[in-house]
């Protein structure tokens, strides 16, 4: 009982700090906004310059939105990832999934061109955007699993992780060989990930994917826990094992695949965040863990958010390679401290 | 009017088992036969590579039946659903569990699983069978312990746990004795012999210590090349089925005593 106890204060500071990081993100930007006017306008009060109300509600608050999602999701969807192959080392990026969102949105930006004008328009809009990139998630992530189940070797399904990215990566290059300057740059933007991006229609679309994702996930919880023990336990207490793990599958492709649409491929936090949470929350139980690694994840992100946008430049560096400065060195950490990573 | 018929919970049919895969079909042993009954606690012994586990494996519903029919508890296997099958019966397997990042009673309190709601809530009912299970396989002080820093021997107590956390009326056990030392392995078969006894249930467990089976089992299962012996173990002496087991040039087997002995 003490232990749910101790659990109920880590989450209130989990909230407290969710809510300190999402005002500092939005205060902090390229313009200086003094924190009372932050205030005033976030909670309908408007501000004294009309320009100030509209980058605080058209860019910052659906920025710090995308980033709560796409941390909370991309690490939800590492956290699923690491148990449903009971690998510590899962990720949506390691395992190639993001990969195969790029491809699938790859496809679409670079193959675009090739339809031309108005065809070519209908394509581009966010929804074929996210259905590209989840469909291309989804494929990878099938492909993955079907090798796991002849290859039972985890190093080797890593490394066959590694090659799908090699394989996109090729794909890629063929595509921009023959695709314009516009397109390809496009595409390169896309690439290097970005929140501040997307619209508030977007922002619906990537709330319906998250949400679509997490329900799946907070269903899953059981057989989540059940999986810890092995696949022969598992169903041993009455796991059906087929439609656990397609729910899972469906879940992490939602997820990982919706966020990249919108976000790019964002690197470490699926499989970095996890084993965070893991160090201050000392339990398996997915119950306690799925909603302390959406927390996590939502702060991450929006932590490196706010460091991407070199608060008063003008400059907002790419939030990949933030997540990977940040993301790289705490996996290292993590396993030169603990020598070994569990799940 | 109270003479019951007696009412079997494991019965084995003319039952082929081994593996399948797309291209071939291995037969690991063929033509069992068998009655298990209610409360009997059956002792599987046997070379290495003989089927045991494949045996254990086929009847927990893990491997697919290549012929004949298994009952369990008069109805076929086949005609259960998972969680109807974890209502009847709970394994112990060799493999250890995929995380080792659980506490015990965490482990111990997946065994519930078939009996919990969709977030695996535990009701006080739950928790006092996960007491009471640990309680009897004397590794409640490890509680709150994690896997990877209790002992392998250890953490096959815990695994017993669990299977009796789930309460059902038949366990299956694969060796569950490796790792235990000499006190803990006669103290677990000793569990297993209360467990029979007293609350009703039915086990079937493998092993390797043959003498301690013989001892404590009501019945026992000798896989041969050629056969399966299934019989008390008195008659099993006296059939001279144990000497059968192994190769007569390195290990004796004395009726008298009941052991193995180097030659």
């Amino acid at each position: 009982m003490e232990i749910t106890k101790t659990y109920r204060y880590y989450f209130s500071i989990l909230l407290l700090l969710l809510m300190i990081t999402f005002l500092v993100n939005i205060s902090l930007g390229s313009v200086a906004i003094p924190f009372k006017e932050i205030i005033s306008s976030l909670s309908g009060g408007g501000t004294s310059k009309s320009s100030w109300q509209f980058i605080i509600i058209d860019y910052r608050l659906p920025k710090a939105i995308t980033a709560m999602l796409a941390g909370g999701g991309l690490a939800v969807s590492g956290l699923l990832m690491q148990t449903l192959f009971r690998n510590p080392l899962a990720g949506p990026f390691v395992l190639g999934l993001s990969s195969g969102a790029s491809l699938g949105v790859a496809i679409l930006i670079l193959g675009a061109g090739t339809f031309g004008g108005f065809l070519g328009g209908i394509l581009l809009s966010s929804w074929s955007l996210v259905i590209a990139s989840a469909l291309g998630s989804f494929l990878v992530l099938l492909a993955v699993l079907s090798v796991t189940i002849k290859v039972k070797d985890t190093m080797a399904i890593l490394i066959i992780g590694l090659m799908f990215g090699s394989v996109t990566g090729a794909v890629v290059a063929v595509l921009s060989y023959f695709s314009d300057a516009e397109q390809l740059q496009q595409y390169i933007f896309w690439s290097f990930g970005s929140l501040g991006n997307i619209s508030w229609e977007g922002l619906m679309i990537l709330s319906i994917c998250c949400i679509a994702g997490l329900i799946l996930g907070f269903i899953s919880i059981k057989p989540l826990n059940a999986l810890l023990l092995g696949e022969n336990y598992a169903r041993s207490m009455g796991l059906n094992l087929k439609k656990t793990t397609l729910l899972i599958i469906l879940a992490t492709s939602i997820l990982a695949g919706g966020i990249t649409a919108f976000a790019g491929p964002i690197a470490f936090v699926g499989l970095a965040v996890p084993h965070l949470t893991r160090q201050f929350f000392t339990t398996s139980n997915h119950l306690v863990l799925m909603p302390a690694v959406l927390i996590c994840g939502a702060i991450l992100m929006l932590i490196c958010d706010t460091v991407a946008q070199l608060p008063f430049s003008e400059y907002t560096l790419p939030i990949n390679a933030i997540t990977s400065l940040l993301g790289a060195p705490v996996v290292i950490w993590l396993l030169v401290r603990k020598r070994k990573l569990l799940f | 009017m109270t003479l019951e018929k007696k009412h079997s919970v494991i019965e084995a049919n003319n039952l082929t088992i081994g593996y399948q895969s797309k291209k071939k079909t291995t037969v690991v042993a063929d033509g069992i036969n068998f009655s298990i009954y209610k409360g009997e606690l059956i002792g599987l012994v046997g070379a290495n590579g003989i089927g045991k586990s494949t045996l254990l494996r086929t009847i927990a519903g893990m491997q697919p039946v290549i012929d004949g029919i298994i009952y369990i508890d008069n109805i076929p296997l086949k005609k259960y659903h998972s969680l109807q099958l974890a209502n009847q019966l709970s394994i112990v397997l060799t493999e250890a569990p995929a995380s080792r990042n659980l506490t015990v009673l965490e482990l111990v309190s997946l065994g519930r699983q078939p009996y919990t709601n969709w977030v695996g809530k535990l009701s006080e009912k739950d928790k006092e069978t996960i007491h009471s299970a640990l309680q009897n396989t004397e590794t409640e002080t490890l509680a709150h312990q994690k896997c990877f820093e209790i002992s392998d021997g250890q953490l096959q107590r815990v695994m017993i746990a669990r299977a009796l956390a789930q309460d059902t009326p038949l366990i299956l056990l694969d060796e569950p004795t490796t790792h235990l030392d000499m006190y803990h392995r006669a103290y677990v078969l000793k569990l297993l012999k209360t467990l029979a006894s007293d609350s009703g249930k039915t086990i079937l467990f493998s092993t390797h210590e043959i003498d301690l089976a013989i001892q404590l089992s009501d019945k026992m299962m000798v896989m041969t090349p050629e056969t399966i012996h299934f019989n008390t173990s008195k008659k099993l002496i006296e059939a001279g089925c144990f000497e059968s087991l192994f190769p007569k040039e390195t290990i004796q087997f004395n009726p008298e005593t009941g052991r193995f002995s180097i030659k």
